[in-house]
């Protein structure tokens, strides 16, 4: 049975880690939400699966608030503030996406390079999935690197986020409650904030592209 | 060889053979019913056939022996591919003759010769349909044989009948490498076989089309074995998925029974894949030709990732 979960949970990081990756190549910011939003069912469905196993019931706790704010409450916000800055179908022009998928792959492979030794001294059932998490954190970075507007910046934010948690779950069956509980605020704030900056951005620019940011010198 | 592995190999070219073109059909079927058009008969692929053998072949003045020789080649590498896919049976005498990256060859020589042919003739759509198919072919195929190694891990052999073997009869076990190779795969066989998000199948547009432009300047029979040889390629890689990613109710060898079981689980099983299919391309737009080289990027890079991901996990 524990063998079965064994590889339930990393199917799940491998969904996981595919998400990643379509996120980087999609270009579309509506379909970006919904695949942050699977991402975060994905993760749920992990950790449930992790707390089973490892009868630690403070996972279940984590799942469930996982679930309220990555699969309903971040997307709905989400979905609000492109409503409302109108970006809804905005279409990204991304420059060459085969370069880009392919330092993606070179990031996993470093990646997994660099989780193999933790992952051997790691006890735990998932442990052989922390490189997995690792490769989904820069993944994210290169997202947030390549993309010139504000929302696909976000969002590539909230990736990394949901990449940090699943590193945790995997190697060490979670944080504490406490500090799992100030992430997500942390993250439910953070997302307030960068609304409201997004707002501003735009009020001031009248385009949400990040680039524009660079001509705030003073001369 | 036994008698049995004989029979499961002559059954499963006749299969092939008979039932390549009533997938097309049913897949057209169904295509039609989710477009709102009214569908033609299940068996309308056959009519066609039927019409083009009973009809002349015209073969244009300055045509080479090769332009009347590619149909018949292309034809039997389909037919071999169909052969050496373990869809009933993994007792095959044929398979030894070729193994998962043999396949790959076997494929890519069709697409060769269709494509110099195409080019013989010298008319302008041919070798512009040619140019496009080498551009497809040659960003596919090694997307393909990555799909086939991270599949050919999992037994440490890359012939396919102990690859499906090795995945029908043993414990439940999943594989995330496959998940991987299996997107991958769905978006390889898309693009091979001419289906919507790449090409379509029913145009004939001038400016869009790649698998009729190649065999635009073709009539009568050898045309008929050419739309033979698609239905073909189509089966080939339907039974490729269906026996890489659900293997489930492929006969072992000296298994008469489960000989018997296994046709109509496959026939079950195209079925299903038959109406997937009809709903992804109805779901799907046709793609700008300069976005193939991103969207079999993607492909490659998701087969990549699937080995990558078995090496890391280590199931």
């Amino acid at each position: 049975m524990s063998h079965f979960a064994a590889q339930l949970i990393n199917l799940f990081a491998a969904v996981i880690l595919m998400l990643a990756f379509a996120m980087i190549s999609q270009r579309r910011i509506l379909s970006l939400i919904h695949l942050y939003t699977m991402q975060g069912a994905a993760l749920v469905a992990a950790t449930a699966v992790v707390g089973y196993v490892t009868h630690q019931p403070h996972l279940y706790v984590s799942a469930g608030l996982t679930f309220l704010l990555k699969v309903v409450l971040i997307p709905l916000l989400l979905h609000r503030m492109i409503e409302r800055l109108d970006v809804r179908w905005d279409v990204e022009a991304l420059i060459n996406v085969p370069t880009t998928m392919l330092i993606g792959i070179v990031l996993v492979i470093f990646a997994f390079n660099l989780a193999l030794p933790i992952s051997r001294l790691s006890a735990s059932i998932a442990g052989g999935t922390l490189g997995i998490a690792l490769a989904c954190v820069l993944l994210s970075f290169l997202m947030m690197i390549i993309r010139s507007k504000a929302v696909p910046q976000v969002i590539g934010f909230l990736s990394m986020e949901n990449g940090l948690f699943f590193a945790a779950t995997s190697a060490t069956y979670g944080m504490p409650m406490v500090v799992e509980l100030g992430i997500a605020l942390d993250v439910l704030v953070g997302i307030l904030i960068l609304g409201v900056f997004m707002f501003q951005i735009r009020e001031r620019f009248d385009s949400l592209d990040i680039r524009h940011l660079e001509k705030l010198k003073e001369s | 060889m036994s008698i049995l592995g004989v029979i499961s190999q002559l059954l499963e070219i006749v299969i092939a053979l008979s039932l390549a073109p009533l997938l097309i059909g049913w897949v057209n079927q169904w295509r039609a019913w989710l477009q709102n058009r009214s569908a033609p008969g299940l068996l309308q692929p056959y009519r066609v056939l039927h019409k083009l053998f009973n009809k002349e072949s015209v073969v244009a003045e300055r045509a080479s022996p090769l332009f009347r020789g590619a149909p018949y080649i292309v034809f039997s590498c389909m037919l071999l591919a169909s052969a050496i896919i373990p869809t009933l049976s993994t007792d095959l005498p044929l398979s030894p003759a070729a193994d998962a990256i043999a396949l790959v060859g076997l494929f890519a020589l069709a697409r060769v010769f269709i494509s110099l042919a195409a080019m013989d003739v010298g008319t302008a759509f041919g070798s512009m349909g040619a140019r496009r198919e080498m551009l497809i072919g040659f960003l596919a195929e090694p997307a393909l044989l990555m799909v086939l190694f991270s599949a050919s891990l999992i037994p440490k052999s890359t012939s396919l009948t102990t690859i499906v073997e090795t995945l029908a009869h043993r414990d439940l076990a999943i594989y995330p490498s496959l998940a991987f190779a299996g997107v991958a795969f769905t978006m390889i066989s898309l693009a091979e076989n001419a289906r919507i998000p790449i090409d379509n199948p029913t145009t004939h547009l001038e400016l869009t089309m790649i698998h009729e432009a190649l065999i635009l300047e073709y009539s009568g029979r050898h045309l008929a074995l050419l739309e033979w040889a698609a239905s073909l390629k189509l089966f080939a890689y339907s039974c490729l998925g269906i026996s890489l990613f659900f293997p489930w109710g492929v006969a072992e060898a000296h298994a008469p029974l489960a000989l018997m079981l296994a046709l109509p689980t496959l026939l079950f099983k195209l079925a299903i894949g038959g109406v997937l299919l009809a709903l992804l391309e109805t779901a799907s737009a046709k793609m700008r030709i300069f976005r193939v080289p991103e969207y079999l990027g993607t492909a490659f890079m998701l087969a990549v990732i699937g080995v990558l991901v078995h090496i890391l996990l280590g199931v």
